[in-house]
């Protein structure tokens, strides 16, 4: 499926019972992927799209082999902030960044964000892997419907308003 | 893609309010089954978990098919057609994500190339 910018694709695929992948290629150095990837302050520059109507509420990150992190958002529609909360079970500086989520509370969802630099570019996996199938089939079989309400409205303003404004600039530290 | 998720919403989302019925779910998602194994799974009587498939069925989530004298349940359409909705929506999130993600690192490299390689 072409994609309706000129931003490289991205493709996601659901590649087993329990495993969904996503991948992109990233103009810039596997250096700054995981800068931005890893930084509070950059973090909150791109996590949320600008379109979603969510602000980054806190983002507190410790991005070190057991470190922890929690994010939490807010939207007009949800009554109180929603957290994302979780481990980091492996740092590779530049290359691989392993993380649990945990708010679920059917067992740790783990992700797998890898990162490979050729000529300039980085090709960017993202790997997520569900505890079970029965947890992975319930979040794509309710996920659209109420169960991930985040992403229902966030994806609702993203379709009607478009593609996502560009950010601000701001200085990194 | 996302309007035809709204219809129904409401239906949907009172049949998803219910844990038996998330259960029973997230059970037919992993595979078919009759309306005693579920009843067996759950614990409950026959008529108690007949009443949350029904509602379920209503919503368009599950299906069901008598043969003989079984009842077997399955996935409905709209389920089914959601995963796919859901999958695609999934691809949209993260794309616009990396959009954002792009002007990030053209910033980065901008401030490098300014002040000479750090971290």
């Amino acid at each position: 499926m072409a994609p309706m910018t000129d931003s490289p694709e991205t493709t996601t695929e659901r590649i087993s019972d329990r495993e969904l992948v996503v991948t992109r290629r990233l103009k810039g150095a596997a250096r700054h992927v995981f800068a931005a990837w890893t930084r509070p302050e950059l973090m909150q520059r791109w996590w949320v799209p600008p379109s979603f109507g969510m602000t980054f509420v806190s983002c507190e990150m410790d991005v070190r082999t057991g470190g922890t992190y929690r994010f939490t958002f807010a939207h007009p529609s949800f009554d109180e902030p929603m957290a994302f909360f979780g481990r980091y079970t492996e740092v590779v500086p530049d290359a691989r960044i392993v993380w649990t989520n945990e708010e679920e509370g059917h067992g740790e969802q783990i992700s797998t964000l890898t990162l490979k630099e050729e000529g300039g570019e980085t090709l960017l996996t993202l790997h997520e892997l569900y505890p079970s199938k029965e947890a992975l089939d319930a979040a794509l079989a309710s996920g659209s419907t109420g169960a991930y309400p985040e992403q229902f409205v966030a994806l609702d303003a993203l379709l009607a308003e478009g593609a996502a404004d560009p950010s601000r600039h701001s200085r990194p530290k | 893609m996302v309007q035809l998720s709204h219809k129904g919403f409401d239906a949907t989302f009172a049949a998803l309010a219910d844990p038996t019925r998330r259960g029973v779910l997230e059970a037919l998602a992993g595979a078919d089954a009759s309306i005693s194994d579920l009843a067996g799974r759950f614990d409950m009587t026959l008529t108690g978990i007949r009443k949350h498939v029904g509602i379920l069925e209503e919503a368009g989530l599950v299906t069901t098919q008598k043969v003989g004298r079984i009842r077997t349940c399955r996935l409905g359409a709209r389920a089914l057609a959601e995963e796919a909705a859901w999958i695609e929506e999934y691809r949209r999130l993260w794309a616009a994500r990396f959009d954002g993600l792009d002007d990030v690192i053209a910033d980065l490299q901008e401030k490098e190339a300014a002040d000479g390689p750090h971290d």
